[in-house]
Parts: structure tokens; sequence; C-alpha cells
């Protein structure tokens, strides 16, 4: 594995935890995003993610660097998954120790708000009658976009 | 010859993953402006274009063999 990668095969993730753990390591949070078949009413049959690879990889890595800026001591991994995900599939792991909790807390919710914001990632949901690609900037007032 | 990828909706809309421009140099706007006009519908103003996989400005310019992508809101996590 990489420490920062997009893959198209099922996510471990414990391989990544595993990856941050270190002996000065006090704390490990693992964050794992699922596929969720509901939203706001709508079920979700499968989702089907994109992405230009090289750069979302290398988002991802810058991602880990501004954590390591703001947050000292943090060691970073994190893989999100591309290709056809069904319910309850892992899309996104971010595994994150550091010597005390609340960095770990916090750092790990801040990849995932960046994720959303910077990676190259498209997310195409399909339901039983129809699909579409979401965007952060598109509003689906019956929808929502608050995708995993 | 400048290059340039195609993702998401965008993709479906070109109906390509990507094709190359026969350009010495233009900026990001003209680039923006070309796709609008050569596939309706585009949406250049929700869209962002990267220039060797970085975000570029509407006024960078982009030369020949430059790798552009144009990156409609993303939706990763």
């Amino acid at each position: 594995m990489k420490p920062f990668e997009v893959v198209e095969t099922p996510i471990d993730a414990q391989v990544y935890s595993d990856y941050v753990l270190h002996a000065g390591a006090g704390a490990v949070t693992l964050f794992t995003g699922h596929v969720r078949e509901w939203t706001h009413g709508v079920r979700t049959v499968y989702l089907a993610y994109e992405a230009y690879v090289p750069m979302a990889e290398k988002k991802l890595a810058e991602i880990g660097a501004e954590m390591e800026a703001k947050w000292p001591g943090v060691k970073v991994a994190i893989a999100h998954r591309i290709g056809e995900l069904h319910i309850s599939d892992i899309a996104v792991v971010i595994a994150v120790s550091s010597p005390h909790r609340k960095a770990a807390y916090e750092a790990n919710e801040y990849a995932i708000e960046r994720i959303k914001e910077v990676v190259p990632i498209w997310k195409k949901e399909i339901w039983e009658d129809g699909e579409e690609w979401l965007g952060a900037q598109k509003k689906y007032p019956e929808k929502g976009v608050d995708s995993v | 010859m400048i290059r340039v990828h195609y993702f998401a909706r965008l993709r479906e809309l070109a109906g390509k993953g990507q094709e190359t421009l026969d350009r010495e140099q233009m900026t990001v706007q003209e680039l923006l402006d070309w796709a609008e006009e050569s596939y309706p519908g585009f949406g250049k103003d929700d869209i962002q274009v990267a220039v060797n996989e970085e975000y570029a400005l509407p006024g960078d310019v982009i030369h020949s063999g430059d790798e552009c992508a144009f990156i409609p809101p993303v939706s990763g996590g």
C-alpha cells in the first residue's frame, strides 16, 4: 500500500491503521466512510466513483502534509476507492495516529472535510429509476448531497 | 498540442475521456470558453481547470505539452 492512494479494490482499513501506528502513538483514529442506502428518502442501488488518479493521490498527500503542519506529531494514511461500490462498502479510509487523542480526532475530521473540497474524485448515485453525478456545488432539494 | 481530460458528467457530455488540442498556448479562460462552445451545457462557470495536476487560475497560460483536466465540483468521501 501507499500512504495516500486511490484504489480499485476493496479497502482493508486495518492496513492503514497498522501503517500509522508506532511506538510514540498514544491514539489512532480510524474513519471509514461507507456507501449509504438511503439519502433523504431516496434509495441508492450503488455508487460509481471516478477519479483523476495522479492528481487525487497528490492532493491526498498534500492534505496529509497540511495535517502534519497543523497537528505536529500526527502520522496519516488515506485511501479512497473508485469503481462500483455497493451498500456498506468502504469508500474512504482515514487513519491518523498522534501522541494524544485530541489531535488524532481533530486531524481526522479535517481530512474528510478537505477531501470533499479539493480532491478530484466524483461520485455518481445510481437509483432504481435513474442516476446522477453529484457535485458539492449542486443542490438537490429532495435528495441532498451529503452522501457518505 | 495540449491534452485535456474529462471526468464524470463532463466525460459523459464530451463522449470521451481525453483529447488533444492543436494549440501552442492559450489561457485557462480561453480553454473553458472553447469547451463551452464545443460541448453545449458544459457549465464552465462551475468548473475548475487543473494544469499539470495543479488547480489553475483563469488567467494562467497553458502551453503545448501541458496536461489539462476539467474539474467539475468534486464529490469524494
